[in-house]
């Protein structure tokens, strides 16, 4: 009856062997690729040093200026313009200055990479069962995962640095984007769609014309959570050698330093709501049409 | 009739919804009715042996109950969807033999479809919900909003150009819907219950434009409805569908006079019949003139009455549209055609 009480589980030896031989391979792997992929990430790595030496060499003053002028464009609302000036002018007076402007760019990159891989994905799942069936595990995965088990691989194969850091930003930041752009370009109202057809719009007439249009607000709600995302991962990010806002945090946390934590994470949280706002708005006035035709 | 007068033939058209489609098909083909089918194999009965032609430049109404198969049949025409069995000739070109490539033109340049729902596209405004069928051509923008004005103008939309469709009432969304469909200059107008949405006056406002416009335009118009005053207000010929069957094709008049069973009967018995029969259906034939007035043979009962009313003892003379004499009416005659008929059994079409 020991069975019944003791899981009949692998003996411990077997279990060490079958552990070191899947660390060995991936060290192998890494070892005979490491370098043509760290090859591959290097354009990438000069683009997010130049990007970053960009924002913290650029004089404070036009900074902010640039700032408020997209956040003009975006919202074309005066309080939200206010509200991100003073917010900066107080992360500057704090001292923040600096880490903020390293935590922007990769955050933008981070961003930017997203939507350039989740759109595109999420229109492949809209139009395909099939396609949707096998990205929807995925996605899942990469959402519940906690985020230190994929660092593991990713710094094996990458060292620590930058690139490695946005490439675990953008695992936990993508899924949002895909799948909203999926659930806004299938919820496109069918009679719509059945009228583009009998005048004879092709496949891409139809993507570009009408559902992507009218899926819009959906695909913006996940632009917006991307960002989020994105921010909510700075932290983790720095552990592995990304420089911003994440690094002083973790540096109050192993020291017990209440203040430099709770500064830095404030201004965490003011980035991520001027970003929220100011996306959520630019959103909205895109849907016009929704509200009676007037801005 | 000519053969050339018939621009698109429904021949032993079958649609059946489901798996296993072929086995259910040849089921239907040996008798299954609509319910024996769904039960056996899981299959739904849309349309079963249709045989239609449709002539040019002429306004056919396709009647019949929700679930009765009318809407899947007028979809089989431009092939939103796809038959499981049959035929559809349209300009002497079998269109279930199309490529993607040549459907996508052939909808664009043969037909085009005014929806219930309007279908409008909420994004766009009316000019640009207008023009899309020009657009999704490559038409240039310049020529393609000329063209687009025009139609929107004449649907009496003038200044609403820049208005997006939810900020119309439902009777001017749907003089956007027949403006877009218009605006192609396509032959063929599929018109799917397209007036149902709307309330009684405007309904009768819209059918107006719409005969109106077919004055002018001598489009051919396949029309969807439920509704018998409607069917008779605008059709030049009405089939009535029944679980999918075709049971009656014929005039609107021999519809009223001779329906072909107890479904059709059902349906015309609220119709006000004094105001739908025409004199042709219940007149006498005869070539000479007789003591009354002389009235055309498509004026209806109740007009007849009024003027029989001053003089019942004389027959009215009917005449043709050429002035040339072809019957008469007694008072008898106006009696008997205002009863209802009972149904004719067999014969469905004439």
């Amino acid at each position: 009856m020991d069975w019944f009480f003791n899981f009949p589980d692998m003996s411990r030896s077997d279990l060490r062997e079958f552990k070191k031989s899947v660390d060995f391979a991936f060290t192998d792997f890494s070892r005979s690729y490491g370098a043509e992929i760290e090859g591959f990430f290097e354009p990438l790595l000069m683009f997010l040093v130049w990007f970053e030496k960009f924002f913290i060499n650029t004089p404070w003053p036009l900074i902010i200026f640039g700032i408020l002028v997209l956040a003009w464009i975006g919202s074309r609302s005066i309080p939200i313009v206010i509200g991100t000036f003073l917010s900066f002018m107080l992360i500057g007076y704090f001292g923040m200055w600096e880490d903020t402007m390293s935590t922007l760019a990769i955050i933008l990159v981070a961003t930017f990479l997203c939507i350039s891989i989740g759109i595109p994905m999420g229109i492949a799942m809209a139009r395909s069962n099939k396609v949707q069936a096998v990205i929807v595990p995925v996605l899942d995965v990469m959402q519940t995962i906690p985020s230190f088990v994929y660092l593991i691989p990713v710094v094996m194969l990458l060292g620590i640095g930058k690139v490695p850091g946005l490439i675990a930003v953008c695992i936990y930041a993508i899924p949002p984007i895909v799948r909203l752009t999926n659930l806004g370009i299938r919820l496109v109202d069918k009679d719509v769609l059945e009228a583009a057809d009998s005048f004879g719009a092709s496949y891409w007439q139809k993507l570009f014309g009408v559902q992507m249009p009218l899926a819009l607000p959906t695909i913006f709600a996940g632009v917006n959570q991307t960002i989020m995302m994105a921010l909510a991962m700075v932290v983790i990010a720095s552990m592995i050698g990304v420089k911003g806002l994440g690094l002083p945090v973790l540096r109050a946390i192993s020291n017990q330093y209440l203040a430099l934590g709770l500064m830095n994470g404030l201004a965490i949280v003011i980035l991520a709501i001027i970003f929220d706002r100011v996306t959520q708005k630019f959103g909205l006035r895109m849907q016009k049409y929704r509200n009676d035709g007037k801005d | 009739m000519s053969k050339n007068d018939i621009l698109i033939k429904v021949n032993e058209l079958y649609k059946v919804f489901g798996d296993n489609t072929n086995e259910a098909l040849e089921m239907v083909k040996d008798g299954m009715s609509k319910d024996k089918l769904l039960e056996k194999c899981n299959c739904v009965l849309g349309l079963n042996n249709i045989n239609l032609d449709i002539k040019k430049a002429k306004i056919q109404v396709v009647m019949g109950l929700s679930g009765s198969g009318k809407s899947t049949l007028i979809r089989h025409l431009n092939r939103l969807i796809e038959p499981t069995s049959g035929e559809i000739i349209v300009n002497n070109q079998d269109i279930l033999s199309l490529s993607q490539k040549d459907l996508i033109q052939f909808r664009q340049n043969n037909m085009s479809m005014v929806f219930q729902k309007f279908a409008l596209f909420p994004h766009k405004t009316v000019l640009q919900n207008v023009g899309y069928g020009l657009a999704i051509q490559n038409i240039p923008v310049n020529e393609w909003n000329g063209r687009a004005e025009k139609w929107i103008s004449r649907v009496g939309l003038d200044g609403y150009e820049t208005y997006y469709p939810g900020q119309l009432s439902g009777g001017m969304q749907q003089r956007v819907g027949l403006a877009r469909a218009l605006a192609t200059d396509a032959e063929i107008l599929l018109m799917d219950e397209a007036f149902s949405a709307l309330d009684p006056l405007i309904r009768s406002e819209m059918q107006n434009i719409l005969l109106d416009l077919q004055s002018e335009l001598r489009k051919t118009i396949i029309f969807i409805t439920h509704d018998l005053d409607e069917a008779l207000k605008i059709g030049d010929r009405i089939a009535i569908l029944r679980d999918g069957s075709m049971v009656q094709d014929s005039d609107p008049q021999k519809i009223i006079m001779q329906p072909a069973d107890d479904y059709v009967s059902d349906f015309i018995k609220d119709i006000n019949r004094a105001r739908v029969i025409q004199a042709k259906s219940i007149m006498t034939a005869s070539k000479s003139k007789s003591s009354g007035a002389t009235v055309r043979d498509n004026m209806v009962l109740e007009d007849i009455l009024q003027i029989m009313s001053d003089a019942p003892s004389k027959p009215v003379t009917i005449e043709d549209s050429k002035g040339k004499i072809t019957g008469k009416i007694e008072m008898v005659n106006l009696i008997e055609g205002m009863k209802r008929p009972k149904s004719q059994g067999t014969n469905i079409t004439g």
